[in-house]
């Protein structure tokens, strides 16, 4: 009796272990900084891919804020357990891109790998800012947005505005005209730096830097303190003294004040929309960013924001076949126009962009054809390909404090610039010291 | 005071009344807004008085998460953090108290070196010495882990400092006495020395709690997995939120379940946190 | 220690001290010697190149105006708040301590700001003065008065302060409350007696007994503002607008965080350490002299 059970037990395990693949499955880590709906979308590209094949298995993880991942990639590279994919700010590309050694560009991955790889067939406004100036891809883009003007339509017409603003003097005009019904806030706008300093250069295709914004060498020295730009500031200084422009804060935290009707007009990423959608109770579009006519070339073509995904290096190469194999998956174009029109992502290829026109889509949603004719507006200069600067993320926090001494009037707008530039310049010189030539 | 004053009696009364107001006015706040829906708060029109959102809303935070902005429910950073405080505290006091033991009881080589090598650790507040202990951690694999939230926070001289203080207040006729009954240090140790500590180890233990309970830096910096978070990291995500409106009425909520269990531990043993408070600063 | 009794055991003690040693030698030591290490370093984020510059991070550190600053912040940011905080809660104390009924009632409700996480707290405060949203806030707003903690400096020190205050409150009110009632009563009365109105005998006998209490909470109070404030500005301003409310130690944290200035921030955290030292000695000099008293 027992010996029957015993078998019985004995044929199930051996059933058991013949049915399961005698290989195990090579785990890719994939650190990422999205949340809410964002986080959704990681999770459901990750679970896609798993079950499209049963070789590899990317695991995402939350890492917090975009700084945040970032530090912990660093840590982690450091103490000997990088993830296989990281997801990385644009701005952290030039601490990612100093790294040799800790992290292997795209390209050459695919390359090794022998899957098929045609740089040429993404956006170039997108691939320009993830590559070098040769033209080798260093990430992958993956949530890429553009800055553009959020009009609370309701508003304007209140204020009898007949149409959105196009340029600057047109925004200064109207911004004092919604003071009278937005005494508060007539326009504001979030992302400072990234929108008054570098979204607003490259669209009136100015250098923020030298060496192509630093994409060609890390000896680039900052542009960015001319004539055009401190009479930006000026202007807005001007406005904020009355709060026809109101600060909101250095980064977006201050978009629930579009929302709340507060403010009728508010420049912000595209990537607002779903918050947007969500809670604006009145009229609402989108246009592109104002640009000063006067000006030979403008409007240019916009930098993209958002980020991109980061291979490690020290990787097995099982690990490295199956991330290959997952940047293949995303690049699908099926997958991209899916993931575009549900998320708002910008598609990164050209072909996804095609098919999603040739669908009729953007007639139906014109706002989130916006950003992507920015980006493609012209095809991009040395002034406007993206900008690459080491210790980023600091140095938008100090151009971010010299802007708030000038909105605050403690220095003139000439003054403010000047001091970012020059303290901008000093980051940029230590951080070269310590490149990886 | 000396005199006998009617209205002298008043002042004291108004102004300490005035003075619970201030203390307590930012909490009853806080109260108030986790009972009521976003939206009210939002518009600035949010009254003084509860709201009917209270269930619906605790509901929402503690068990089943707000998906929008904490992934995780509060009630599972609640687990955490309790597990956080617990292990400070009883850390700390167990590692100090058998290292203030050894120090006042015991002649060995060495003794001062380490007395004070202890010691000198007060003059490392964790702020000072973050990113190299950051590393540390990271290199020994304790990232995200309940060992990395707890163990490099547990050597504290202040409480090796208030045992051997207490312990030699010990009479010698005690030690005398438990040798003659032919007591080893071990059994000196359970059966009296520690009877006799207790109350300074209930002391301790309130402000100990409190302490692991109300980390800030040193949780933000090494956790970095949703399930991780302590309630008082939860709070700053909450309203850190980036691509959606901050929900006012969940971060209250977690405000007050943040500030639940201290507050209780300090009102419910008053005395104890009293006389633990002065006893660690002397 | 010349009287103690003595247990035998040449193995024991070790191991009794051995799990505090190791945590203090590994979490503790080991840390504070790498800072120093760092400090005279300059690296890359990912540590793949590093180059030793001597004292080069503290020549610049010592040129930069931001450093400066933090300075002022964290001097004029303990100021205020020792000020207001011990004022206020000396006043309570000095209320709480005439015998009224009800007493207990009211400290158990005064020592709740203690329980509250700095950053909990600062929490409370932000929704009630953050510019549109807050209750407070709004009540400027309409009375004309600009609140803006965002851009401007001054106003983004006071929110800070006002938080700080509100947590340290219950401290020093327990520490006051205890040291006025060890004042023994004969000495009130006796001065009583000469005719001293309760305001002189204040001033004249109670305030300078308290004063070994006052001294001892004016440092703990610095010691707060410099290293438990941190949840408060990270959650509240960030060290803005501009860098004024960034403190001595949050500029540390900051400067370290995107791991682009790892030898910046550890000659700081050295410089930070010589000056908790000097705190901590200082304190520890002045409270032996206290039970000598």
């Amino acid at each position: 009796m027992a010996l029957r059970k015993f078998g019985a037990a004995a044929a199930v395990t051996v059933a058991l272990a013949l049915a399961t693949p005698a290989y195990a499955v090579t785990e890719i880590q994939w650190w990422h900084a999205m949340t809410g709906p964002n986080n959704d979308v990681v999770v459901k590209l990750a679970n896609d891919f798993n079950a499209s094949q049963s070789e590899y298995k990317v695991v995402p993880s939350f890492k917090g804020s975009y700084a945040d991942t970032l530090n912990a990639g660093i840590a982690a590279f450091r103490a000997g357990n990088a993830p296989g994919i990281m997801q990385v700010f644009e701005v952290g590309t030039a601490t990612m891109m100093a790294a040799k050694g800790a992290v292997k560009p795209v390209s050459q991955l695919m390359k090794e790998q022998g899957e098929p790889f045609d740089p040429k067939s993404y956006l170039p406004a997108i691939t320009g800012y993830y590559s070098t100036s040769k033209g080798e891809m260093l990430s992958f883009p993956f949530n890429s947005s553009s800055m553009v003007l959020w009009i609370n339509l309701d508003a304007l017409k209140k204020a009898d505005i007949a149409a959105p603003p196009k340029t600057w003097p047109e925004v200064f005009a109207d911004a004092r005209k919604l003071h009278a019904t937005n005494p508060t806030c007539g326009f504001s706008s979030a992302w400072i730096t990234w929108g008054l300093i570098e979204q607003f250069s490259a669209w009136h295709n100015v250098p923020i830097g030298s060496k192509a914004n630093g994409l060609d060498g890390f000896d680039t020295v900052l542009e960015f303190n001319t004539p055009l730009e401190t009479k930006l500031l000026e202007s807005l200084v001007d406005l904020q003294k009355d709060k026809s422009y109101d600060y909101s804060g250095r980064t977006n935290t201050g978009e629930g004040r579009f929302t709340s009707g507060e403010c009728p007009m508010f420049m912000t990423s595209s990537a607002f929309y779903p918050s947007a959608k969500a809670n604006a109770k009145f009229n609402f579009t989108a246009v592109p960013m104002p640009y000063f006519p006067d000006v030979k070339g403008a409007p240019q073509n916009s930098i993209i924001g958002g980020a991109s995904l980061w291979v490690m290096g020290g990787k097995t190469p099982e690990e490295y076949e199956g991330i290959a194999k997952f940047f293949t998956f995303l690049s699908d174009t099926d997958r991209q126009v899916n993931l575009h029109q549900a998320s708002g992502y910008l598609p990164i290829t050209k072909a996804a962009y095609e098919k999603t026109k040739a669908s009729g889509f953007y007639e139906k949603n014109p706002i989130l054809e916006v950003p992507l004719k920015e980006l493609t507006n012209t095809p991009p200069t040395e002034n406007s390909r993206g900008l690459r600067f080491g210790g980023m993320v600091q140095m938008r926090d100090v151009w971010a404090e010299e802007i708030e001494a000038a909105l605050a009037g403690k220095k003139s707008a000439k003054d403010a610039l000047d001091a970012a530039v020059s303290r901008g310049n000093q980051m940029l010189r230590q951080f070269e010291r310590t490149a990886v030539k | 005071m000396v005199e006998h004053r009617r209205f002298g009696n008043l002042l004291p009364h108004l102004v300490l009344l005035a003075g619970v107001a201030i203390v307590a006015f930012p909490v009853y706040l806080a109260i108030i807004a986790s009972t009521h829906d976003n939206s009210v708060i939002a518009n600035g029109q949010m009254p003084l008085i509860p709201g009917s959102h209270a269930i619906e809303t605790y509901w929402n935070t503690i068990v089943s998460g707000t998906g929008k902005t904490t992934r995780e429910p509060v009630g599972g950073m609640m687990l955490n953090s309790l597990i956080m405080a617990l292990g400070i505290a009883a850390g700390k006091i167990a590692i100090s108290i058998i290292s203030a033991y050894a120090i006042v009881f015991f002649s060995f080589p060495f003794r001062m070196t380490a007395f004070w090598t202890i010691f000198i650790t007060l003059m490392l507040p964790v702020e000072v010495r973050i990113f190299p202990t950051y590393k540390i951690t990271s290199d020994l694999h304790m990232l995200d882990s309940y060992a990395g939230l707890i163990l490099p926070l547990i050597a504290s001289a202040t409480a090796t400092l208030l045992f051997r203080q207490f312990f030699m207040t010990v009479p010698k006729e005690l030690v005398e006495a438990s040798k003659i009954d032919g007591a080893g240090p071990i059994r000196f140790f359970w059966d009296t020395l520690l009877p006799l500590s207790v109350t300074n180890i209930a002391a301790l233990f309130v402000i100990l709690f409190i302490y692991g309970w109300n980390q800030y830096l040193w949780p933000l910096l090494i956790t970095t997995r949703d399930d991780m978070q302590t309630i008082v990291i939860g709070i700053k995500k909450i309203i850190d939120v980036h691509d959606a409106l901050t929900e006012w009425q969940v971060a209250m909520a977690t405000a007050v379940l943040a500030m639940l269990p201290p507050v209780a531990v300090v009102v419910l043993m008053q005395r104890l946190f009293v006389k633990g408070l002065i006893e660690t600063e002397k | 220690m010349e009287n103690r009794a003595i247990f035998s055991g040449k193995l024991l003690p070790y191991l009794l001290i051995l799990p505090q040693l190791a945590i203090s030698l590994i979490f503790f030591y080991w840390p504070a010697v790498q800072a120093l290490q760092q400090s005279f370093l300059v690296q890359d984020a990912f540590g793949l190149s590093t180059e030793f510059v001597w004292f080069e991070n503290y020549v610049n550190l010592l040129q930069t105006p931001e450093y400066y600053q933090a300075i002022g912040v964290t001097f004029v940011f303990s100021a205020l708040v020792a000020f207001f905080s011990l004022t206020l809660g000396l006043l309570l104390a000095v209320m709480a301590n005439r015998n009224i009924r009800g007493v207990q009632i009211y400290r158990t409700f005064l020592i709740v700001p203690y329980a509250v996480a700095p950053a909990v707290a600062s929490v409370l405060f932000i929704f009630m003065f953050q510019p549109g949203l807050g209750m407070i806030a709004r009540a400027m707003q309409r009375n004309g008065i600009d609140w803006n903690p965002v851009l401007n400096g001054t106003h983004a020190m006071i929110l800070v302060v006002i938080v700080a205050v509100w947590n340290q409150i219950s401290y020093n009110f327990l520490f006051f409350l205890a040291g006025l009632q060890a004042i023994p009563k004969s000495v009130i009365e006796a001065a009583a007696i000469d005719g001293a109105k309760p305001m002189r005998r204040f001033w004249t006998i109670v305030f300078p007994l308290l004063s070994p209490t006052t001294f001892f909470l004016i440092i703990v109070n610095i010691t707060y503002v410099f290293f438990n404030t941190l949840g408060i500005i990270d959650t509240a301003t960030g060290g803005g607008p501009n860098g004024a409310t960034q403190t001595l130690v949050y500029k540390v944290f900051q400067d370290g965080k995107v791991g682009s200035d790892l030898g910046g921030s550890a000659a700081q955290s050295v410089i930070l350490m010589v000056i908790v030292v000097g705190l901590t000695a200082f304190q520890f000099r002045y409270v032996e002299k206290k039970v000598h008293y």
